[in-house]
């Protein structure tokens, strides 16, 4: 009899299991990998316009040489906050967002491997960027030091708004530690019978080989700025060098962490590229064990090149050798995927959709901001790039042409799948030449004008920079504007306009995604397929 | 029927714990932010009570979390394969706070194979010394900063040693309270795990002793330069670590006495006696490293 009872309770279960419940408890409560996804794709979005308003206020005040708009206290919390917003409240949760999408759907598994855990790491990340963001209307004003907190800059001559952005830091790090936990567990775990490590898309590839990045340096960057903490308020001495410390160990450290983290915001990128150039150009992608390899590589090699990012900091001749021959070594595996990318394209039935031509957009601008790391891989002439704008143009082409835009390719490629809609195809052709042409007018200037001399980080400069900063700025306003238009296509895609999508969406997709119905339901696979 | 069901991956449909569990961190950082900055600048604030309030949710939230989960697995819920997961999980979970030591542990051997004595003028540095600290010399233990700042090192042995040989005893009857409880034998178990939770007790209380007496007699303080700030943020955030595991290992005590584990479905049990072995790895390296070396 209560075998009896305990199976229907079990049904009954399994019934309320596929409604969500409506309301805000849904969201609140939510143990599944779409809803989870769905909250870090938004956040991430609101915390890219936040970002990106404090990089307008950035791009008002730049707009003539002289101090007009803002204080330059102002300014400095702007280009602090606006680094910190973007890689850690923007970039970084899309791409857990879209790993908490994809990675159960391409992989076959019912959910992520700790549901619970997931929701929890997801939840941590508003709470954490609310008290960074309140810390600006601190007494004293939120952290000013750049978002590298170099010390003493973080130590000796900040406010008392550090304390809380270390512990919003410390915040920041459980989630994305969870969050890469959760990813690497479900990808080990979890995937369906047949689903072998080299039949896994590149996707979850690039994903795994992140979230094992993640674990190992996010407790780094806890560590850094426990070290800070203390530093600043409990008189320990680990970058005061009267205590026999060392400002330049601060460096060490933080790139430690700070170098695998560039990876962590490109190499899923990498993955979503390769998912979508096969699909548009009607073929295979071409050296597909080639890029798991390379993957891997770059993560390796990520752990052995902090120090390119110190190269003026007095180090032995003998160590800026080292970390310059290590750093160019990685243009080796990502000219392998570069190379691959257009091989797969090669003599393939192009089409020009939308997630392709920010694919497109992605393989060329990405590479010029690759050719320039290059250049500033050189130690020699890295003396006189050193903190200049050309630096400021190098990571936003990698971070904005190439992270950015990849996860919008993402987006418009896998958001009928997530609706059943197709989105409205004109607003995001408008969406990418507009954002295609600005981004380019923003950041391509301020590399003449960083190899002319212009250094970062200043709220005023020499009269010489003034035309070049009047286009950037230009540039920056409308690209800015450009992503209301993506904000616009959005909205109208979650309220369910639009034509309905097959399940497979795009004529040459393929993969266990796109043989689910579109909209994915609520529970996938919830018994494993069988993969051949 | 049912057993296939059972077999399925099994997935919570929804829990109010996580959000509480965001509550309480979001109580935690504020609190703790606030209260550091009133404790050095001498200001009244809410910041100490905004910090026990966040561990109180923190508690209340681990409690109902971790009852929920009791309660679902203790009604046979969970398959292999989620077992795995939660392995899986607790192992990369101990590989990230081996990355947290390992920063520390960078810091120590940076300021001491290179920040120090560049300090002092090795290599190419001689200008450094010359023009910031002609006096200072370099040494390790670093018992007088370029500031000036003068304390004593500690010593290996006395407290230190025993409280080696304390830990790796527990480690040891940590393991044999697994084995025990692999072989259903309860009594060992209890008994393996009692003893494995006092020496730990008896580790803390030795070196808040040994802290004392830092302080005290010493004058090795968390101000003493870098060799101070390396020994107390080591060795304190290892203890903290010390009283984690100890008090897990004790809650599964508790567990024990309740009749819960069985000798092949035991994680909580597994997950604390690994952790517990790792606080134990950590602290041979640091004998060795802060203490010997």
């Amino acid at each position: 009899m209560s075998t009896v009872t305990e199976t229907l309770h079990h049904d009954d279960d399994h019934h309320e299991h596929h409604a969500p419940p409506a309301g805000i408890k849904r969201w609140l409560y939510t143990t599944n990998h779409k809803d989870i996804g769905t909250l870090y794709l938004w956040f991430a979005f609101i915390m890219f316009l936040t970002g990106g308003a404090m990089a307008m206020v950035i791009r008002a005040e730049l707009f003539q040489p002289g101090l007009q708009i803002v204080e330059p206290h102002f300014f400095n919390q702007m280009t602090t906050v606006h680094g910190l917003i973007m890689v850690f409240g923007a970039v970084m949760p899309a791409f857990t967002g879209l790993a908490n999408w994809l990675v159960p759907m391409m992989i076959g598994a019912p959910d992520m491997a700790l549901p619970r855990m997931n929701n929890w790491s997801f939840w941590i990340l508003p709470f954490a960027f609310l008290i960074l963001l309140s810390s600006l209307f601190m007494e004293g004003g939120g952290p000013a030091f750049g978002w590298t907190f170099y010390a003493p800059l973080s130590t000796t001559y900040s406010g008392d708004s550090t304390a809380l952005f270390v512990f919003s830091v410390h915040i920041m790090g459980i989630s994305s530690i969870m969050g890469a936990i959760n990813v690497i567990v479900t990808i080990f775990n979890m995937r369906a019978p047949g689903m072998t490590w080299m039949k896994m898309p590149l996707f979850v590839w690039t994903w795994l080989i992140t979230a094992f990045l993640l674990i190992a340096v996010m407790p780094v960057l806890a560590g850094a700025v426990t070290m800070v903490l203390t530093d600043k308020f409990f008189g320990t001495s680990f970058f005061d060098a009267a205590g026999g410390g060392d400002p330049v160990m601060f460096q060490h450290i933080f790139w430690f962490f700070g170098h695998p983290e560039v990876y962590i915001m490109i190499l899923p990128a990498f993955g979503i590229i390769s998912q979508i150039v096969p699909t548009f150009a009607r073929k295979r992608l071409f050296g597909y064990a080639s890029m798991v390899y390379a993957t891997a590589s770059i993560a390796l090699l990520s752990f052995i090149v902090w120090a390119h990012h110190m190269f003026t900091t007095g180090m032995p001749v003998f160590a800026e050798m080292f970390f310059m021959l290590a750093t160019m070594l990685i243009s080796v595996p990502t000219g392998v995927k570069v190379f691959n990318w257009v091989a797969t394209m090669w003599r393939g039935s192009l089409s020009f959709e939308v997630p392709m031509l920010f694919a497109l957009a992605f393989i060329v601008l990405f590479t010029i901001g690759g050719l320039s790391g290059l250049m500033l891989a050189i130690t020699p002439v890295d003396f006189q790039y050193h903190d200049t704008y050309f630096v400021v143009a190098h990571f936003h082409y990698v971070l904005v042409t190439g992270a950015i835009f990849s996860i919008m390719a993402a987006v418009y490629y896998w958001l009928p799948k997530w609706t059943g809609k197709m989105f409205d195809i004109t607003l995001a052709k408008w969406h990418f030449w507009c954002s295609l042409v600005s981004v380019n007018v923003l950041f391509f200037p301020m590399h003449f004008v960083g190899l002319a001399g212009m250094p970062r980080r200043i709220p005023d400069y020499a009269l010489q920079f003034a035309d070049f900063n009047k286009w950037i700025s230009l540039g920056g306003f409308a690209f800015g504007l450009s992503q209301l238009i993506f904000l616009a296509l959005l909205i109208k895609a979650c309220r369910k306009k639009g034509e309905p999508v097959s399940d497979q969406v795009w004529e040459g997709a393929e993969g266990l995604e796109w043989e689910i119905p579109s909209p994915a339901p609520y529970h996938t696979f919830e018994t494993p397929p069988v993969i051949k | 029927m049912a057993q296939q069901e059972y077999e399925k991956y099994y997935v919570p449909d929804s829990s109010p714990w996580p959000i509480v569990g965001a509550v309480a961190l979001f109580l935690i950082a504020v609190g703790a932010g606030n209260f550091v900055i009133e404790q050095t600048k001498g200001t009244s604030g809410y910041g100490g009570y905004i910090l026990i309030a966040g561990f109180a949710t923190l508690i209340f939230m681990l409690f109902g979390w971790f009852r929920n989960q009791i309660h679902e697995s203790m009604t046979g819920l969970y398959s292999a394969q989620l077992g795995r997961s939660y392995r899986q999980g607790m192992a990369w979970f101990i590989f990230s706070e081996v990355m947290f030591f390992g920063a520390f542990f960078g810091a120590l051997f940076y300021a001491r194979m290179i920040a120090i004595p560049w300090l002092g003028g090795s290599g190419n540095n001689g200008a450094t010394n010359e023009v910031l600290w002609p006096t200072f010399q370099a040494m390790w233990p670093l018992i007088e900063t370029p500031g000036g700042t003068k304390t004593e090192a500690m010593g290996w042995y006395g407290l230190p040693l025993i409280n080696t040989v304390i830990l790796l005893i527990s480690s040891v009857t940590c393991h044999f309270a697994h084995v025990a409880l692999e072989e259903n034998k309860r009594g060992r178990l209890k008994l393996m795990l009692g003893i494995t939770v006092l020496l730990g007790a008896i580790f803390m209380s030795l070196q808040v002793e040994e802290y004392i007496h830092a302080y005290q007699e010493m004058g090795l303080t968390l101000q003493s330069g870098v060799y101070g700030n390396t020994f107390f943020l080591l060795t304190g955030f290892h203890g903290l670590h010390v009283t984690l595991g100890a008090i897990i290992l004790f809650i599964m005590l508790l567990r024990i006495f309740k009749g819960h584990f069985t000798p092949d479905d035991h994680f909580a049990f597994q997950a604390g006696s690994w952790y517990w072995h790792f606080v134990d790895v950590v602290w041979v390296m640091l004998f060795f490293f802060v203490y010997i070396l």
